[in-house]
């Protein structure tokens, strides 16, 4: 088997203050909830392919709220 | 408005309405970051303006220090109650309060989480179709002469309709809107007049609305607003004025401006035009790049307690510009900063604010920016400006274009 880097996204529910740019995005890895604050869908791990995404909602994040980590 | 004595010294000086900051400030902030990046003023008893994006955002966040209660610069203030609970002495023209966004830590967070679902991307995707109706009516208005004022004849109503939508308020009463706006921001900024005069009357204007939602309710923020509780309590009537006021307030010249912002850029720039044209996908980051080098909002906080931020002291009761303007064009942040990149990728940029405070109405000023924009590249995709040296530039806490004349190719 192949070894793959499975990644998993993380949002730090303290700093997220509802920018949502991480859902513009990546909408397949955030979520929102009722008021508008975000959370990764199901438990974070990053499909193959989506990977980019997760970067990049991790690099717009205005309040360094969202983590990009191995699995 | 009074005459200003000339700034000597960006440095030791400034002032945010000297004509030269008002039409081209990306130098100024740019030479102080790199000279002073906390500079000072005298005028309005004392402000400080940092123009490091990690000394804004460390400010930003430090809601023990820097207080909301005061979030606009400006000539001999009023009085003003630190917190929306306290009683309010004569009718219109003393408080100021505007919760959430004058409140601080903990009266803040219940203020803003009442009105957080009626701004989510879901609650202001159901505008979007109200919203490209709004533009489309005002194109076709102007669509067939070969020129328009892109800042008066369109871009200042598209938001004024949407909040007039949203509020329940006639779309007729815009001019009274706008005209507060000015009375406010522009002339209340040096004329106390001026900005007794614009809270009066939305005051009066206000207590009218509610009373009649009071008696036939409607669909409308305000109607929600009458039936909302904030920890198990019903908001006050003034508690109800004051997030009247800034919504109407925030969500108008804010989004016009940035709308004004972008159109000022396109039509200088016809390779970005051509590209939003034929790579339509590319809108959403075009609008946060457009958002990030021409934000159009610098709030303001009032030291509470003294501090030390980037090296420099900030005195007790001195006003601060948190320009968030300033932070987006920081280099040590974004790489070439000053240049617009529509297609630029990562983009942590702050236009919206940071902590406690962030825009609330930031999807409804995207979903607006981006609709607005979207509707007049399809009807008019070349366009160029008129006269350049006939563009006027607001001046205040929001920065945009007033007069915007451009000629259709």
């Amino acid at each position: 088997m192949p070894e793959h880097k499975v990644l998993q996204v993380i949002v730090d529910p303290e700093r997220c203050q509802g920018h949502n740019r991480c859902k513009a995005i990546a909408p397949s890895l955030f979520e929102l909830d009722e008021l508008g604050h975000a959370r990764v869908v199901g438990d974070g791990m990053v499909p193959p392919g989506l990977e980019d995404k997760a970067r990049l909602a991790e690099a717009n994040c205005p309040e360094f709220a969202i983590k990009v980590a191995q699995a | 408005m009074t005459d200003r004595p000339p700034v000597s010294d960006w440095a030791k000086d400034f002032d945010h309405l000297d004509p030269r900051w008002v039409t081209e400030p990306y130098q100024i902030w740019d030479e102080l970051r790199r000279q002073c990046p906390v500079a000072h003023t005298e005028r309005y008893n004392g402000v400080y303006f940092p123009s490091r994006y990690a000394d804004i955002r460390a400010i930003a966040y430090d809601t023990e220090h820097f207080s909301s209660r005061r979030v606009v610069v400006r000539e001999m203030p009023p009085r003003v109650p630190t917190d929306s609970a306290k009683p309010k002495s004569p009718p219109g023209a003393s408080t100021l309060a505007s919760p959430p966004i004058t409140s601080d830590p903990p009266y803040h967070r219940p203020a803003r989480m009442l009105l957080l679902p009626a701004f989510t991307p879901d609650a202001i995707g159901r505008l979007e179709a109200k919203t490209r109706a709004i533009c489309g009516d005002l194109i076709d208005r102007f669509a067939s002469n070969d020129r328009c004022d892109a800042a008066t004849d369109y871009a200042q109503h598209v938001p004024v309709a949407v909040i007039a939508h949203m509020l329940g308020l006639p779309e007729g009463d815009g001019e009274k809107f706008r005209r507060w706006i000015h009375l406010l921001l522009h002339e209340g900024i040096a004329e106390n007049a001026s900005f007794a005069q614009a809270l009066a009357e939305m005051d009066d204007y206000f207590r009218v609305q509610i009373a009649s939602r009071r008696s036939v309710p409607g669909e409308d923020l305000i109607t929600f607003l009458l039936g909302a509780q904030m920890e198990d309590q019903p908001l006050s009537d003034e508690h109800i004025i004051g997030t009247l006021r800034l919504l109407l307030i925030a969500g108008i010249d804010t989004t016009w401006s940035a709308i004004g912002s972008c159109l000022w850029h396109l039509a200088q720039h016809r390779d970005d035009r051509r590209r939003l044209v034929t790579e339509p996908a590319l809108m959403p980051l075009a609008v946060e790049e457009f958002l990030r080098a021409y934000a159009p909002v610098t709030m303001a906080r009032q030291v509470a307690k003294e501090t030390t931020v980037g090296g420099c002291p900030f005195k007790e009761r001195e006003m601060v510009l948190l320009s968030f303007p300033a932070a987006n064009r920081d280099p040590e942040v974004f790489p070439q900063a000053d240049r617009v990149l529509i297609d630029r990728a990562e983009n942590r940029h702050a236009a919206f604010g940071l902590g406690i405070h962030r825009c609330i109405g930031s999807n409804l000023a995207r979903m607006e920016i981006t609709v607005a924009l979207e509707e007049w590249l399809t009807r008019i995709p070349d366009f160029d400006l008129a006269d350049p040296a006939s563009v006027t530039w607001s001046h205040g806490p929001v920065r945009g274009p007033r007069k915007l004349p451009v000629v259709f190719r």
